[in-house]
């Protein structure tokens, strides 16, 4: 498999030294490892740090900026960061008011997450957490380490972002975090398993004829191997199985999201259909995010994300924001 | 699949001679050695403190030092041997990971080692905390830390503190985890190795014995979780389809222990063994 990199080993480092060249407004941290916004913490203002492995960018660090994080800390390819990282991150961005830590529910994230948070109370950072597990895709939660953190992580990200941005304090920014995640739900399909440059060979073998139902973001297998079938059908089990969880009515934002290796017009093919779905069950398409937001390296395939609006909800969705990969308004 | 879940066993806990040589470069024709011996007089002579070269508790620092190199090493042999197990059911990282936390933990041990087991063994669990990442850094890292505490700072230790500690490595992965035996994790290798050894520290068995058997049962403990589905981790995402791979947990677990195993056996081994050691102690 080919790739474009220097080395397996130095694929994440060469990778920030471009974020950095690429965005004066970010300041990249590459011996600590954690990208911030150069403009540094605003004095009382809640700061957001999320964080997970590198190869779904653009998240976590494409979303630094003006009305959403103020750091991100990038771990190994699909490796979660360490605790020296979090720590770091967190205490360059607390403006004295706290720091709520974005957490996608994997197993690694959540212990050195939880480390870290440790520690910064030690030091003196007040920190919040709220952990992500959107995914329907994994049911059985009592016999597995819990659903998945996946598309909702960038609704979360945005949308308390923008309830910090605006000044509320940090438990007002977790419970507006919590909400987004509470009414959230993804699920995702795989045409092709992902290459690491680690690895250099698929993590798994899919026939022509073959998807994989219910996949995370780590290139891992997902919950079924099935029979390869068109855009419509395929959306139509992604859908079915987000409606079955959490009925889908009234306003919906909706992410149709590429998973790194889909061209657009195939997500926008996919997109049409999601909005046939939701005419057919009498919800309001209200706001959308078509495109590659939270990717597994090279992996052909797509999950959709669906978050039931409220007014305020809408109203810090509408919010500016200034990032790398999400900007509006500003 | 088949070829190197077979080598893992001709290398386990019986130690083989063959086996250990294979994985431990320089120093296995000497482990070979202490591996064929294990029941020789010889091996009393370091670590059961009958007069042995390391004071009254048997087990020093050198000991520790040794047995974290010995780690480093066998990780790099097997490190694409964990990436394939952890391809199977997780996410492809677990051999590259591990052998990045345990270079880091070679390298800061070369810069300066700590005087005691206890230093030693928190040294090796802070490293991986901050080296490796994710699931299996806080775990492992955990497990040294804790295993460092129970050991205090005694300059060296019985095999009996040995067993202790290693109880409290596994308590602090229990906590941390929340994973029980028949998870399909780590804790599945762990714990039966742990029964082992507190029953040959019971049976009085030396050193080289007791960790050998601990070994061995490490080493079975993580074939049995082929059969298992998965209750933690990101396996556990898989359902029934995480059944009949072999946990990379597990498996690095029992890795670890058999390091153990060729760590007591190289410095329980040829009398050269304290010459050799010699200049790192007091003049």
């Amino acid at each position: 498999m080919k790739k474009l990199i220097n080395s397996a080993d130095s694929v994440v480092t060469d990778a920030l030294r471009g974020l950095a060249a690429a965005h004066p407004d970010l300041r990249v941290d590459v011996k600590n490892q954690f990208v911030a916004r150069a403009s540094g913490p605003r004095r009382g203002k809640v700061g957001l740090v999320s964080g997970g492995g590198s190869g779904h960018e653009p998240l976590h660090a494409g979303f630094v900026g003006y009305g959403m994080l103020d750091a991100a800390c990038p771990g190994e390819i699909f490796t979660s960061p360490v605790p020296d990282q979090v720590i770091a991150a967190s205490s360059a961005v607390d403006g004295g008011a706290g720091v709520l830590h974005v957490v996608k529910n994997y197993t690694g994230d959540v212990l050195n997450f939880g480390m870290a948070a440790e520690l910064c109370a030690d030091e003196g950072v007040e920190v919040a957490t709220v952990v992500v597990d959107d995914d329907v895709a994994v049911r059985d939660s009592l016999y597995t380490a819990g659903r998945r953190g996946t598309g909702a992580t960038v609704f979360v990200e945005k949308i308390a972002g923008a309830a910090a941005e605006a000044g509320a304090p940090l438990a007002e920014v977790r419970r507006v975090a919590e909400e987004v995640n509470s009414r959230s739900r993804s699920f995702g399909v795989a045409l092709s398993a992902c290459t690491t440059p680690a690895a250099g060979v698929p993590t798994f073998e899919l026939g022509d004829d073959e998807v994989e139902l219910g996949i995370g973001i780590h290139g891992e297998p997902g919950r079924t191997r099935s029979a390869m079938r068109g855009a419509r059908e395929l959306v139509r089990v992604a859908m079915d199985a987000l409606h079955e969880d959490m009925p889908l009515d009234g306003d919906v934002l909706v992410m149709v999201n590429g998973m790194g290796g889909t061209p657009l017009i195939e997500l926008y093919v996919a997109f049409a259909e999601v909005a046939a779905y939701l005419e057919e069950k009498g919800a309001t398409l209200s706001r959308n995010l078509v495109g590659d937001y939270i990717t597994s390296l090279d992996m052909q395939g797509f999950s959709v994300t669906a978050c039931l609006l409220t007014p305020e909800l809408t109203r810090l969705w509408d919010a500016p924001v200034q990032t790398p990969a999400l900007r509006w308004g500003r | 699949m088949a070829g190197p879940d077979d080598r893992a066993r001709d290398t386990g806990g019986t130690g083989n001679a063959d086996g250990m040589s294979d994985t431990n470069g320089a120093g296995g024709a000497h482990e070979a050695n202490a591996a064929n011996g294990t029941t020789r007089a010889g091996t009393t002579r370091g670590l059961n403190g009958a007069g042995g070269t390391t004071g009254t508790g048997g087990l020093d620092a050198a000991l520790f030092a040794a047995w974290a190199e010995e780690i480093a090493a066998a990780v790099r042999a097997d490190r694409d041997r964990l990436t394939a197990l952890d391809s199977a059911i997780g996410d492809a990282d677990h051999g590259a990971n591990l052998d990045r936390g345990f270079t880091a933990v070679a390298e800061a041990l070369a810069g300066g080692r700590p005087d005691t087991p206890g230093a030693l063994l928190s040294l090796v669990g802070n490293t991986l905390i901050r080296k490796v990442g994710g699931a299996s850094g806080p775990l492992y890292g955990m497990a040294f830390r804790e295993a460092g505490k129970a050991l205090g700072d005694a300059p060296a230790v019985s095999l009996a503190d040995l067993d202790e500690a290693l109880a409290a490595g596994l308590a602090g992965i229990r906590k941390l985890g929340s994973a029980t035996e028949g998870d399909k994790t780590m804790v599945d290798a762990l714990a039966p190795a742990l029964r082992a050894l507190t029953q040959a520290v019971q049976e009085g068995q030396d050193p080289a014995e007791a960790v050998g058997a601990a070994a061995e049962a490490a080493l079975a403990g993580a074939q049995a979780t082929i059969p298992m589905q998965a209750r933690k981790g990101r396996a556990s995402y898989l359902g029934p389809r995480s059944v009949g791979h072999e946990d990379p947990g597990a498996a690095s677990t029992a890795l670890i222990v058999r390091a153990l195993h060729a760590a007591v056996s190289r410095t329980a081994g040829a009398p050269g063994e304290t010459s050799r050691r010699a200049p790192e102690g007091p003049a």
